[in-house]
C-alpha cells in the first residue's frame, strides 16, 4: 500500500493532464462523453489525493524523484501536511465546480467548451504539482505552467477586452514567473540546493542584502497571484472569464497557489526565526494589512457582484498572507486554516453569483431585489457565505478567524487583531445587504419559486454544507484541522494538544 | 570506428558534389542524395555521440595518415560530437522539408539549394570535429560560399543583402584568418593540442594576444554578436523560408562554438578571463545584444524579420554563457546553442508553412490562422513557449543554469538582462499568439488563398488536414517534440556532454 501511496501523487497530477488530452480528442459533438472524462479525472485525482491524509498525518512524506533536472535537483514530488491541505481542498472542489461548469456553460451557452474544459483540467494539474512539489524548482516549473494555462481561461469569451486582460494578466503572470526563476537561481547558486525543509534552510551568515533581494523576488513572484497590493489589479479584471474559473481558480487554485507559496516560502525556506529576525514579517505583514482594508473598502464601493467579490477574495487571500507574517504559531493555524474556510464560502459565493447570470442574466447588486423569492436555495447558501466571511461563529469562517486574532495578541500585534476585527464589520457590510435585499425586499421579476439548473444548485448546497460543517466540526471534513496543525507543528514545533 | 570523425564531413560533401551533379538531370534525384548524405551524416554523428559519451574519450584521426601535428587532425569529443549532431540533425529535417517549400517560393531556383544544403552542413560540421585552426578556416568559408548561394535565391532584395552578408562574412573570415596566422607564426603550429600545449610558455607574447583578439574578432562578426549584426535582419527576411530555417539555427551557433572550443581547449585556462578580458568583453556586448534584438524585435511587422532581431538577441545568451566563464554559466550557454536552434529552426519552418498556405509574412494579417492551419499553430504556441522560458521546455532551463552562473560570477547587471529579456521576448511573441488564434472579425472567411499569394486549392490536396503537406509537417512536429524533451531531458545532456566539455574550467 506504501509503494502504491508513493506512485499517488505523480498519478494525481496525471489524471487531469490525460483529462486535459482526452478532453479536446473527444470533443463537442460528444459532449457527455467528454463531460465524462472530467468527472473520471476529477474523482480519481480526489481520491488519490484523500487516501493520502490518514499517512501524512501520521507522519508519512509520500513521493519520489522522478529524473534529475538540474545538477543535483530533481523533479521531485514530495506531500507534506502543507500541500496536502491544499491539494485536498482543490481537488475537492474540482469535482463540485465540473458539475457546476456543464450546468453554467450549457445553460450560458459559451463557446470553445472543450477548450475550457482541458486547460481547467490542465490547471487542476499543475496546481496539484505545485502542491506536491520537493523543492523551488519543481514548484516553479508548475506555478508557470499553471499561468499559462490559465490565459486561455482569461480571454474565454474572446472579445476585445478579454484580449486586452488577458495581456495584463500575462504580464504580472509572467514576471511573477521570472522574479521566482530568478529567486531560486540567486538561492541555489549560494546554497546549491533547493529543498523545502520545515523550519527553512536560509540562515543570517548569507548577508541581509542577499536574503533581503531573495525575499522581495519572492514576494514579487508569490505576491502577484496571491493579489498582494499593490500587485492585484489583475485579479479583479481576470473576472471576465466564465464564473467556473473565477470561483475555483481565482477564489481557490491561482490565488491561493500565491498564498501557499507565502507558506513555503516563509515555512519552508526562510524559516520564521530569520523571517522575523531580517525584519521580512514585518515589511509583508504592513503590506497585507494595508490589503486587507483597502481591499474591503473597495468591495463596498463595487456594484457588480463578481468585482465585490473579486475585491473580497483580495482582501481574504491577505488574512492567510497576514497570519503567516504574524509569525505566531496560532497566527499560522488560523492562516492554514483560512486556506480551507476561505475557499468553501468564496466558492459558495461565486458559484451563486454564476447561478444568477445564468438564470437572469443579472450581473449587478442593485439588481437582486427580492431575488431570494425566486431563488430561495441559491441565496440562502448566499446568505451562508456572506455571514461566514464575516465571521459569524457556526460558520468556518469563524473558526479561521478566532486563530488569527488570537495569534496576533499572542505575537504582541494587537494592531492586527483590530484590523481582521474592523475587515470582519466592513466584510459584513458589503455582503449582508446583499441578502437582506435578496429576501426583504420585493420585485415584480422576481415572484415565484424558480431555482436555477440541479446541475448547478446542487454544488451550491454542498459547498454551502462545506463552509458550515468547517464551523460547526472543524476536524470533520478531512481532517482540515489536523493538517494544519500539522504544519504549524512542522514549521515551528509547536503542537497544540486538544486541538478543537 | 576511428575513421568515424572523417567520415561525417566527407559523407556530406559527397552528397553534395553528387547532389549538384545528378540534379542538373533530375532534381528529384538531386534532393534524394543531398538528403540521404546528411542522414548518414546525422546517423554517424549519433554513432560517434554514442561511442565518445560511452568510452569517455575523443575520437581522433588524421587525415591522410599524416601524423599531427603536420597534417591535419579530426577530433570527435564530447562538444564535438554535440554540436555536429545538432547540425546534421537540423540539416536533415530541413532538407527533407525544403522540397515543396522552395517549389512554391522560389520555383526554377532549386538546382542549387540541394547541393548547398548539405554543404553548408558538411562546412558547419567540420568547423565543429576540426582538430586544426587552419582546417577550421577552410570549413568556415565552404560554409559561408554554400550559405550565400542559399540566401541569394530568396526574394527581390535577397541578392543585395546577400551580397553584404558576403562582404561582412569575408572580412570576418579574414580576421580570422589574420588572427591563425600570428598564432602559427608566435607558436610554430595549428594543430589546437599542439597550440594548446605549447602557449602556457607564450602567453605574454603580443602577437598571440594579437592573434587571439583578430580569431575572437573574425568568430564573432559571424556570429552575428552585436554590434556586428547588422546584416542579419535583410539576409533573414529575404531568404527563402527553408534556407533561412537552415542557417539561421546553426551556422551563427557554430561560430559561438568556435569562440568556447578556442577558450576551452586551445588558449590556457583563464587566458580569456585574466590575460586578456575577451570573456567579459563578449558578456558585455552580449548584454548589450539581448536588450537590443529585443527591443527593436518588439517592432517589427514582418515575421522573419522579427524573429531575425530576435536570433540577435538570441545568439547573445550563448555570448553571456562565454562571458560568465564559469561552469555553470557556460553550460547554460552551450545548452541554448541546441535549444535556440531547435526553437529557431521551428519558428522559421513555420514561417515557411505559413507562408505556403497562405502567402502571408506580415504579423498583423496573421489573424486567425489558428482556425485554418491549427496543428502548425500549436506548434507554433510550443515555439513560443520555449522562447519565453515557460517550463518544462527547453529554454526555461538554459536561463536558468545562465542566472545561476550571474549569480556565482555575481554578475548582477547581466541577471537582470536575462529577467528583462525573458520579459520583452514575451511581448513580442505572445502579441502574435494572440493574432493567431483571434477569430476574424467583420471578415468573410474567404480571404481568398490565391489572392494573397497562397497555394491553389489543387495543391493543398494532399496536405495534412487543411494545413502543409507531410513534407512539410512532420519537420515540424518533430522539433515541436524536441523542443519539450529537451527541456524534460536536459540534464542527460549536461551530465553526458556539457559538464566533460567544460571540464577545463574547473581544472583552474
Amino acid at each position: 500500500m506504501d509503494g502504491f501511496l508513493d506512485l499517488a501523487p505523480l498519478l494525481a497530477i496525471l489524471a487531469s493532464a490525460v483529462a486535459a488530452v482526452v478532453v479536446p480528442i473527444t470533443g463537442e459533438k460528444r459532449r457527455n462523453l467528454r463531460e465524462t472524462w472530467t468527472v473520471l479525472a476529477a474523482v480519481v485525482k480526489f481520491t488519490l489525493i484523500a487516501m493520502m491524509i490518514p499517512g501524512v498525518l501520521a507522519g508519512e512524506r509520500y513521493g519520489m524523484d522522478l529524473l534529475e533536472i538540474a545538477p543535483g535537483i530533481s523533479l521531485s514530488l514530495r506531500v507534506d501536511p502543507a500541500g496536502l491541505l491544499f491539494a485536498t481542498s482543490a481537488s475537492f472542489l474540482w469535482i463540485l465546480t465540473s458539475f457546476y461548469a456543464f450546468g453554467y456553460m450549457r445553460g450560458a451557452n459559451e463557446a470553445k467548451q472543450s477548450r475550457f474544459f482541458s486547460m481547467l483540467a490542465a490547471c487542476l494539474s499543475a496546481t496539484i504539482g505545485l502542491c506536491f512539489s520537493g523543492n523551488i524548482l519543481t514548484f516553479v516549473i508548475f506555478y508557470e505552467i499553471l499561468s499559462v494555462a490559465t490565459y486561455p481561461l482569461v480571454i474565454h469569451s474572446g472579445s476585445k477586452k478579454a484580449y486586452e486582460i488577458g495581456r495584463q494578466y500575462l504580464i504580472y503572470a509572467l514576471t511573477a514567473g521570472i522574479a521566482l526563476v530568478a529567486g531560486l537561481a540567486a538561492i541555489y547558486a549560494v546554497t546549491g540546493t533547493l529543498d523545502f525543509q520545515p523550519g527553512g534552510f536560509l540562515d543570517a551568515d548569507m548577508g541581509m542584502g542577499f536574503l533581503w533581494m531573495v525575499f522581495l523576488l519572492f514576494a514579487l513572484g508569490f505576491g502577484v497571484k496571491a493579489g498582494v497590493m499593490p500587485l492585484q489589479s489583475w485579479l479583479p479584471n481576470a473576472m471576465i472569464a466564465p464564473t467556473p474559473v473565477s470561483a475555483l481558480l481565482h477564489a481557490v487554485a491561482v490565488v491561493k497557489a500565491g498564498v501557499f507559496g507565502f507558506v513555503r516560502l516563509v515555512g519552508y525556506i526562510f524559516g520564521p526565526e530569520l523571517f522575523g529576525e531580517m525584519g521580512a514579517a514585518t515589511f509583508l505583514a504592513i503590506f497585507a494589512a494595508i490589503t486587507i482594508l483597502v481591499a474591503s473598502l473597495i468591495a463596498i464601493t463595487k456594484d457588480d457582484l463578481k468585482a465585490r467579490l473579486a475585491y473580497s477574495t483580495v482582501g481574504h487571500l491577505s488574512y492567510i498572507v497576514l497570519g503567516i507574517a504574524i509569525l505566531a504559531p496560532q497566527a499560522m493555524l488560523g492562516a492554514a486554516f483560512h486556506m480551507i474556510t476561505h475557499a468553501a464560502m468564496k466558492i459558495t459565493l461565486f458559484f451563486c453569483a454564476g447561478a444568477i447570470y445564468v438564470h437572469t442574466g443579472k450581473k449587478k447588486v442593485s439588481q437582486l431585489d427580492g431575488i431570494g423569492r425566486q431563488m430561495p436555495l441559491t441565496m440562502a447558501a448566499f446568505g451562508v457565505g456572506a455571514v461566514g466571511l464575516a465571521g459569524v461563529p457556526l460558520v468556518g469562517g469563524f473558526v479561521s478567524k478566532w486563530y488569527l486574532g488570537v495569534g496576533a495578541l499572542d505575537a504582541g500585534l494587537p494592531i492586527y487583531l483590530w484590523v481582521f476585527l474592523l475587515s470582519g464589520l466592513l466584510n459584513a457590510a458589503y455582503l449582508v445587504p446583499i441578502v437582506t435585499r435578496a429576501f426583504l425586499r420585493s420585485s415584480p421579476d422576481h415572484t415565484r419559486v424558480d431555482e436555477a439548473s440541479l446541475l448547478m444548485v446542487i454544488p451550491i448546497s454542498i459547498t454551502m454544507l462545506f463552509a458550515l460543517l468547517l464551523g460547526i466540526h472543524p476536524d470533520g471534513v478531512f481532517r482540515f484541522f489536523s493538517l494544519a496543525e500539522a504544519i504549524v507543528a512542522s514549521v515551528t514545533g509547536v503542537t497544540f494538544t486538544g486541538g478543537m | 570506428m576511428s575513421q568515424l570523425p572523417a567520415l561525417i564531413p566527407t559523407s556530406l560533401i559527397l552528397a553534395g558534389l553528387l547532389s549538384l551533379l545528378v540534379g542538373l538531370r533530375s532534381l528529384r534525384a538531386g534532393h534524394l542524395i543531398a538528403l540521404t548524405g546528411t542522414a548518414a551524416a546525422f546517423l554517424l554523428s549519433v554513432v560517434g555521440l554514442v561511442e565518445v559519451t560511452s568510452s569517455g574519450q575523443p575520437i581522433r584521426y588524421a587525415v591522410g595518415g599524416w601524423i599531427p601535428p603536420i597534417g591535419i587532425e579530426f577530433v570527435l569529443d564530447h562538444l564535438a560530437a554535440y554540436m555536429t549532431t545538432l547540425v546534421t540533425g537540423i540539416g536533415t529535417l530541413v532538407l527533407i522539408y525544403a522540397p515543396r517549400s522552395i517549389r512554391h517560393e522560389s520555383p526554377g531556383k532549386s538546382a542549387l539549394t540541394y547541393p548547398s544544403m548539405a554543404l553548408l552542413v558538411a562546412g558547419l560540421a567540420g568547423m565543429s570535429i576540426t582538430g586544426d585552426l587552419f582546417n577550421l578556416y577552410v570549413f568556415l568559408e565552404i560554409a559561408a560560399l554554400a550559405a550565400y548561394a542559399l540566401l541569394a535565391t530568396g526574394d527581390r532584395a535577397g541578392p543585395f543583402a546577400t551580397l553584404r552578408y558576403l562582404l561582412i562574412g569575408a572580412v570576418g573570415g579574414g580576421f580570422y584568418l589574420l588572427g591563425v596566422g600570428f598564432i602559427y607564426f608566435s607558436v610554430g603550429s595549428v594543430n589546437m593540442a599542439d597550440v594548446a600545449a605549447r602557449l602556457p610558455e607564450l602567453v605574454e607574447s603580443r602577437s598571440v594576444i594579437t592573434g587571439a583578439v583578430l580569431m575572437v574578432l573574425g568568430l564573432a562578426l559571424k556570429m552575428g554578436l552585436f554590434p556586428l549584426h547588422f546584416w542579419m535582419p535583410d539576409v533573414y527576411t529575404n531568404a527563402p523560408s527553408s534556407s533561412a530555417g537552415l542557417i539561421a539555427p546553426i551556422m551563427t551557433k557554430v561560430s559561438a562554438y568556435a569562440i568556447v572550443r578556442l577558450m576551452l581547449d586551445v588558449f590556457p585556462p583563464a587566458y580569456f578571463t585574466e590575460a586578456i578580458p575577451i570573456a567579459a568583453t563578449i558578456g558585455w556586448v552580449s548584454a548589450a545584444g539581448i536588450l537590443f534584438g529585443s527591443i527593436i524585435a518588439i517592432g517589427q511587422q514582418d515575421y522573419r524579420r522579427m524573429l531575425a532581431y530576435s536570433s540577435v538577441g538570441q545568439i547573445a545568451y550563448v555570448g553571456l554563457g562565454i562571458g560568465l566563464a564559469n561552469p555553470i554559466g557556460l553550460i547554460g550557454g552551450l545548452l541554448h546553442i541546441v535549444n535556440h536552434a531547435l526553437m529557431k529552426g521551428l519558428l522559421f519552418l513555420i514561417g515557411g508553412a505559413i507562408r505556403w498556405r497562405t502567402g502571408l509574412v506580415r504579423i498583423p494579417d496573421m489573424v486567425g490562422l489558428g482556425r485554418k492551419m491549427p496543428w502548425t499553430m500549436y506548434a507554433f504556441v510550443i515555439a513560443v513557449l520555449a522562447m519565453v522560458g515557460i517550463p518544462p521546455t527547453a529554454g526555461f532551463f538554459s536561463k536558468v543554469y545562465l542566472m545561476i552562473g550571474a549569480v556565482q560570477a555575481d554578475a548582477w547587471v547581466w541577471f537582470a538582462v536575462i529577467i528583462l529579456s525573458s520579459l520583452l521576448s514575451a511581448i513580442y511573441f505572445f502579441r502574435m499568439v494572440e493574432f493567431v488564434f483571434r477569430d476574424v472579425e467583420n471578415e468573410s472567411d474567404a480571404a481568398d488563398d490565391s489572392a494573397t499569394g497562397g497555394v491553389t486549392a489543387r495543391e493543398l490536396e494532399g496536405a495534412v488536414a487543411g494545413e502543409v503537406p507531410p513534407s512539410m509537417f512532420i519537420p515540424i512536429a518533430i522539433l515541436s517534440a524536441a523542443v519539450i524533451l529537451v527541456g524534460v531531458f536536459n540534464f542527460l545532456i549536461v551530465r553526458a556532454l556539457l559538464e566533460p566539455a567544460v571540464a577545463p574550467l574547473l581544472g583552474g
